[in-house]
């Protein structure tokens, strides 16, 4: 007499898979339209039409209606006007971005693997952390001037804090253990830092530079503000001297759209570099 | 069972020698050898007239293993048993004695002397791949050649078809196979492993212990195998190491009359499996302060 009853599986048959149950029409028309994407969509359509119908009411020196703003902008792409700006801006913006990223990633491992270099310069970050920026501009224009390097120097001042910050906490924030298989398996100290502590700080670094996106576009526009010759920026102030609000309007939209693809760009790059770590958070 | 014991407080059991059970103490076939071997820490506790004192974490070890020897180190959490095993890795130095592996003694990592850690150690960026040939991309080894070695690795401990998972897609298991087959890949003479598979469940961790064994027997490295559990360290060993705490000591060695066992059979049906266990058991109960 046996203890163990077998149960076998009904007519013989073990099932490893089973066919995916087929979704019907409706329901995948009704997953389209409610996905986030569709939703954002519709979301901007809606507010630029709730924006022209309000705008085609309103005051034409305080507001104007997208359609109007889009005859502006090709009247000034005709004059040259618009595409000299845009370049004018675009140059030390990208420029101002790169230095922003590699003079805050370099300071931020320098403070981060050294301690006395770390009590040596953490006065003045902090200081200059604690500084509104904006005042240190009327300065930074005197020595850097009101062109390229005026408007990069102010970015960057602006920008920069947020990847030295996050460098040094990313790298500082490498546990231990992390670190041991390394030495457990006799890497060299150089070793250690590239194919250890970079990768693990990587996510944090690039939080930074997402950071420094949305400052560096601060930066660019507070320079030509205060320069208010040259750029997108200058262009607002130009057009908004003399209320011609439809074209002080392109320069703004333009912003808004670089600015958007930019922060998106660097968020789409973030999260591929960081997967693993929201996997593995997921995971707990 | 050939049983002996170092305290002399546990000299009640009539099969005890009063000799340190060294076999292969000198020669080529020796390994490791600790020549007492002491760890202190810094603690706020103060002796008398108030001085400053450090705790004895680890006292005085002495023993000799064998080339090819799977040694358990088995006692209660702190024992001083992971330690002597992070010691012996290189990534402490003992405060008095000295560890020498194959005669030369241990004062950093070296690469033929690998680590398995409890909780895996992988890097999370890596792919199971990417963490198995981790070492030797550490010395400089060609792609082609590490990648291919880093494959067979995966074959032997059965994850041929996980090479492109990253570590959170794997189960603990897997985990723990890619992070044997890293500590495989350079040849080494001596593995040192901390609780490898504390962290796992009952089945998986029978599973991994199994096909564990069969590894080492194919490469005939040398194991020190750091574990809290009386079974594991009896279906594993050549020889148990009995930790007492307060202070660390090696109290007692056991030699397993079970070794010859392990590999074909299940040795827990044996009856000197039970004897062996009670006896464990008894030796750790006497451990508790």
């Amino acid at each position: 007499m046996s203890i163990v009853d077998y149960i076998d599986p009904p007519n013989g048959e073990l099932r490893l898979v089973v066919p995916v149950k087929p979704i019907p029409t409706i329901t995948r028309i009704r997953r389209v339209l409610l996905s986030p994407n569709s939703i954002r969509c519709l979301s901007v359509l809606v507010f630029f039409i709730v924006w022209e119908f309000a705008g085609r009411r309103a005051n034409p020196l305080f507001m104007a209606p997208p359609s109007k703003i889009w005859i502006a902008s090709i009247d000034l792409w005709h004059t040259g006007l618009l595409q000299r700006a845009i370049g004018q801006s675009l140059a030390p913006f990208l420029m101002g971005l790169f230095l922003t990223i590699v003079i805050g990633i370099g300071i931020g491992i320098a403070i981060a693997q050294s301690r006395s270099l770390e009590y040596i310069l953490d006065p003045f970050i902090n200081a200059l952390c604690a500084i509104p920026r904006i005042a240190l501009v009327p300065l930074i224009i005197l020595w850097a001037g009101l062109e390229f390097w005026g408007k990069v120097a102010i970015m960057t001042s602006t920008a920069v804090f947020p990847v030295i910050i996050n460098t040094y906490s990313g790298i500082r924030d490498v546990r231990g253990s992390m670190l041991e298989i390394g030495r457990a398996y006799c890497a060299t100290e150089l070793q250690i830092f590239f194919k250890i502590t970079l990768p693990a700080a990587l996510p944090f670094i690039m939080a930074g530079v997402r950071l420094s996106v949305g400052l560096c576009i601060t930066g660019i526009v507070v320079a030509e503000f205060f320069t208010a010759i040259s750029g997108l920026g200058g262009m607002i102030v130009e057009y908004s001297n003399v209320f011609a609000t439809a074209k002080l309007f392109v320069p703004i939209t333009i912003i808004a759209f670089v600015g958007v693809a930019f922060t998106e760009g660097v968020q789409w790059l973030e999260r591929r570099l960081s997967r693993w770590r929201i996997l593995e958070r997921e995971r707990g | 069972m050939k049983l002996s014991v170092m305290d002399p407080a546990a000299t009640s059991l009539g099969s005890i020698e009063m000799k340190s059970a060294t076999p292969g103490s000198s020669g080529d076939d020796c390994m490791v050898r600790f020549d007492g071997v002491s760890k202190f820490f810094e603690t706020r506790e103060r002796g008398g007239l108030g001085h400053p004192v450090r705790t004895v974490a680890l006292d005085r070890v002495d023993a000799v293993i064998g080339a090819g020897e799977f040694i358990s180190l088995l006692g209660p959490s702190g024992c001083g048993k992971t330690t002597l095993l992070r010691m012996a890795a290189g990534l402490m130095q003992p405060d008095e004695g000295s560890i020498k592996i194959q005669n030369k003694v241990v004062v950093a990592p070296r690469r033929d002397a690998c680590l398995v850690f409890q909780n895996f150690g992988l890097l999370p960026w890596r792919s199971a791949l990417g963490n198995v040939e981790f070492p030797l991309e550490l010395d400089g080894i060609g792609e082609a050649l590490r990648r291919d070695r880093a494959r067979e690795l995966l074959d032997l401990v059965g994850l041929q078809r996980f090479t492109d998972h990253y570590p959170h897609e794997l189960s603990g298991g897997m985990q723990q196979r890619v992070a044997i087959a890293r500590a495989l890949i350079r040849k080494p003479v001596l593995i040192l492993m901390d609780e490898p598979f504390g962290a796992l469940d009952a089945q998986t961790r029978e599973q991994l212990q199994e096909d564990f064994l069969r590894i080492w027997a194919r490469t005939g490295t040398t194991v020190l195998f750091v574990t809290h559990s009386i079974d594991e360290a009896l279906l594993l060993s050549d020889r148990i190491f009995i930790f007492s705490t307060n202070p660390g000591r090696v109290k007692a060695i056991m030699t397993s009359p079970l070794a010859g066992l392990r590999l074909d059979s299940d040795m827990r049906v044996d009856r000197r499996f039970g004897d062996c266990r009670a006896e464990l058991r008894r030796l750790l109960a006497g451990t508790q302060t």
